[in-house]
């Protein structure tokens, strides 16, 4: 026995296991009960959930007449969704008053814009150039032949005829594609030294933002015919064509707008220092810049230009929205208590998937482009 | 061939057409010569149409009786009132449910908004699949599904459902109660008026005190107490009262109280829903664009958590979230609008539909329809433009 120094005759007391970091219960703890407002919060939304899922899946699930089902089945007390009329209506939806035999004509157009469009989309797909100028520039002349008729022995289809997704998605494409380059010169024609040209593109858009679609397509409906030469109609497709691409042109302006003005000046200045003129100074060294900062905004404008697809009855167009409501209301055979509010809920659904998929894909497409910023 | 000019100006001058600025005014000449040209061919053509048709123009119709009916009027409305009133009434329907659907949707917005950036898993997921459903619907759809799916499918009259309050919902609209307030409530309204000059003059002096002595004074509290126990107190020493008219079931329809129509319910919620989604992700925006940096310096600076979000978080988040907060209540009152597709009397509705069709004056009623909203364009920008310079950041 010693008694210098401190030498330990006994073995320390295991110290208890810190408490977990990671784990189930740790998340929980974290995320849902995390203070005592928190978990008055959580209780509150699960009540909230265990109160709305129930019946929301006993109307789209449980209960449900599944497509092949018949009105008397709908028409039953406790019924759900009659999924059975959508499935018995789906032609009309798709394709409005196409006549039945031609189906092909709209579905080649269908097919062959997704087998262009995906790999436009893919950014490891190459040949990018070549399909590009495919779908900008033959694509369409195909397809309007295809769709229209009246050549190469096809029947003729007046637009009259077109309706339901049909239009919607024409609408939107053709929209979307010309008030791209629309919005861009306007754009430029606002930032332009030259007054008359800046004027005129500032009274432009700023007229165009002012009002709303729905008097701008009041407007192509009936003022439009006036304007023209006597004798000449103009097509009531081509009038909300018109409409709803000038209407977007003006946002897509002003959101590009923003991104030239982010563009530091150093830019422009080195730029016409190269000796590049007007155009070469915006094409190579702006345009790619100021873009790039801007595509969630253009995307916000496009998923809005294909919701107000929507509003083009006013011109006398069948959408997908006004094929749903004329079946709605007319479709007596299928007449029941559920049958309005499934067809609502059906366009519901085709609009939200292609708004929600377009957000998704600008979200990816701000990451992947998002290079020059990052530290 | 360059010479040796020992003149003023030595600079090679290119050709002439490569000169900027005699290029940029060919440029406009051109542009202007355009322009000028379509416009004289649009204004040609219109002439050339109407009177092929025998059809007049000018403005003269706003003072010809209109001779339709108005479903939902503030103001006193019949058949023989001018096409003037007609417009008025269309012009206040719209504000009316411009007001009411900015109310409510500010209030739903900034709740979800917030509710989106909660730390709780569940309100920020329910926030979360709000906001992404709601935005990626189109407005006329939502509103077709409200009026058309919702209210037209609720029970007939003699069946209508109760709601609290004395309150009912059919397939007429809504019923609620309206209060009558009797002739001493004016001394109430008075009363609130003295309350409000009391609480300014409460909050100058807590400040002009906290400035000169550093000493704190619990203004909210006490404004809240003023304001409740002189309104209170006022109501009760004037004896004044309020009487609820309660709406009842007659043989066909309900009587009294205040009914709104189902074209205003189904608009108004449409637009609240709608609009709530866009700006909560505004409202979610703004705050996440005050950096973390400023809470932890205020939190150094020894400021308390209220004062922190008071002082530091919330003035610099409003900076953020104003401006396109003010754009949504634009967008907001362009959309009630879409009021004419399920038939409510707003401006587009009565003017551009009804009395167009009526007159045949087309370019007259849009013009006007497009100036009204033009001008709460410019009003709003106006006021943005304002307010932007007041809180730009100063730096040096």
């Amino acid at each position: 026995m010693t008694d210098i120094g401190f030498v330990r005759s006994d073995f320390v007391e295991p110290r208890p296991a810190p408490s977990p970091t990671s784990g189930p219960m740790v998340w929980m703890k974290k995320n849902l009960f995390a203070t005592p407002l928190d978990s008055v919060l959580t209780v509150l939304g699960l009540a909230f959930l265990a109160w709305i899922i129930p019946p929301l899946w006993g109307f789209f699930f449980g209960n449900a007449v599944g497509p092949g089902g018949t009105v008397e089945e709908c028409r039953m007390e406790n019924a759900g969704a009659c999924w059975a009329y959508i499935a018995a209506e789906m032609e009309f939806f798709i394709y409005g008053f196409y006549p039945a035999t031609e189906f092909w004509r709209p579905n080649i157009v269908f097919g062959l814009g997704a087998l262009l469009l995906i790999p436009l989309l893919i950014p490891k797909v190459p040949f990018k150039r070549t399909n590009a100028v495919l779908i900008l520039l033959v694509y369409p002349v195909l397809s309007y032949i295809l769709l229209a008729g009246g050549m190469f022995g096809l029947r003729p289809v007046p637009t009259e005829m077109w309706g339901g997704l049909l239009v919607t998605l024409i609408l939107s494409v053709v929209g979307i594609t010309l008030s791209f380059p629309l919005g861009i010169i306007l754009a430029l024609g606002r930032q332009s030294q030259l007054p008359i040209i800046k004027t005129v593109c500032v009274m432009f858009i700023e007229l165009i933002r002012a009002v709303p679609l729905i008097t701008i397509l009041f407007m192509a409906s009936v003022m439009l015919p006036l304007f023209m030469p006597q004798g000449m109609t103009v097509d009531k497709f081509l009038r909300a064509l018109v409409g709803v691409t000038l209407f977007t042109s003006a946002y897509v302006a002003e959101v590009v707008r923003g991104g030239l003005q982010a563009i530091p000046r150093g830019q422009y200045e080195a730029a016409a220092a190269l000796g590049l003129g007007y155009w070469k100074r915006m094409w190579f060294i702006i345009l790619p810049q100021a873009l790039k900062h801007v595509i969630p905004g253009i995307v916000n404008n496009f998923i809005a230009l294909f919701k107000d697809t929507s509003l083009v009855y006013i011109v006398g167009m069948r959408d997908l929205l006004e094929a749903v409501k004329t079946k709605n209301d007319a479709a007596i055979e299928w007449q029941s208590a559920n049958t309005a509010t499934t067809g609502y809920i059906f366009a519901a659904m085709v609009f939200w998937v292609f708004c929600f998929g377009m957000s998704r894909y600008s979200i990816y497409m701000e990451n992947r482009l998002n290079t020059g910023y990052k530290r | 061939m360059t010479t040796l000019d020992t003149g003023r100006d030595a600079a090679p001058r290119a050709s002439f057409f490569n000169d900027p600025v005699i290029r940029g005014i060919i440029y406009q000449v051109v542009v202007a010569a355009l322009l000028l040209g379509f416009i004289l061919w649009i204004i040609g053509n219109t002439a050339a149409n109407l009177a092929a048709q025998n059809k007049t123009t000018g403005f003269d119709f706003l003072w010809r009786t209109a001779g339709f009916d108005i479903s939902f009027s503030l103001l006193p409305w019949s058949r023989a009132s001018y096409y003037w009133e007609a417009f008025l009434v269309g012009l206040l329907n719209t504000l009316l449910v411009a007001v009411v659907g900015i109310f409510f949707a500010t209030i739903l917005g900034f709740t979800i908004g917030i509710a989106r950036l909660s730390t709780n898993f569940i309100v920020s997921s329910l926030a979360t699949v709000y906001i992404e459903v709601i935005r990626n619907i189109p407005l006329l759809l939502q509103l077709f599904f409200w009026y058309f799916a919702v209210l037209k499918a609720m029970p007939a009259v003699r069946n209508s459902f109760e709601l609290p309050f004395d309150s009912f919902i059919n397939q007429r609209g809504i019923m609620i109660p309206k209060p009558i307030p009797d002739e001493q409530f004016g001394f109430v309204w008075i009363g609130l008026a003295l309350a409000i000059l009391g609480v300014i003059a409460l909050r100058y002096w807590a400040r002009k005190r906290l400035e000169q002595t550093g000493k704190r004074f619990p203004v909210f509290v006490t404004s809240v107490a003023i304001l409740i126990g002189v309104t209170s107190l006022v109501f009760w020493i004037s004896g004044a009262s309020v009487d609820f008219e309660v709406p009842v079931l007659e043989r066909f329809n309900f009587r009294g109280g205040l009914q709104l129509p189902p074209e205003f319910v189904a608009l108004a919620f449409g637009l609240t829903i709608y609009t709530a989604a866009f700006i909560a992700e505004t409202v979610r925006g703004g705050i996440q664009a005050v950096s973390h940096g400023q809470t932890e310096a205020a939190e150094s600076l020894g400021l308390k958590d209220n004062d922190r979000l008071r002082l530091v978080i919330v003035p610099q988040a409003l900076r953020v979230i104003i401006p396109p907060l003010t754009s949504q209540y634009l967008n907001l009152t362009k959309n009630s609008s879409l009021g004419a597709a399920i038939g409510y009397p707003e401006l587009v509705n009565v003017f551009s539909g009804t009395s167009l069709n009526q007159t045949g004056r087309a370019i007259e009623c849009i013009a006007i329809t497009m100036l009204v909203y033009l001008t709460f364009s410019l009003l709003t920008s106006a006021i943005m433009n304002w307010y932007n310079a007041r809180v730009k950041l100063v730096e040096r």
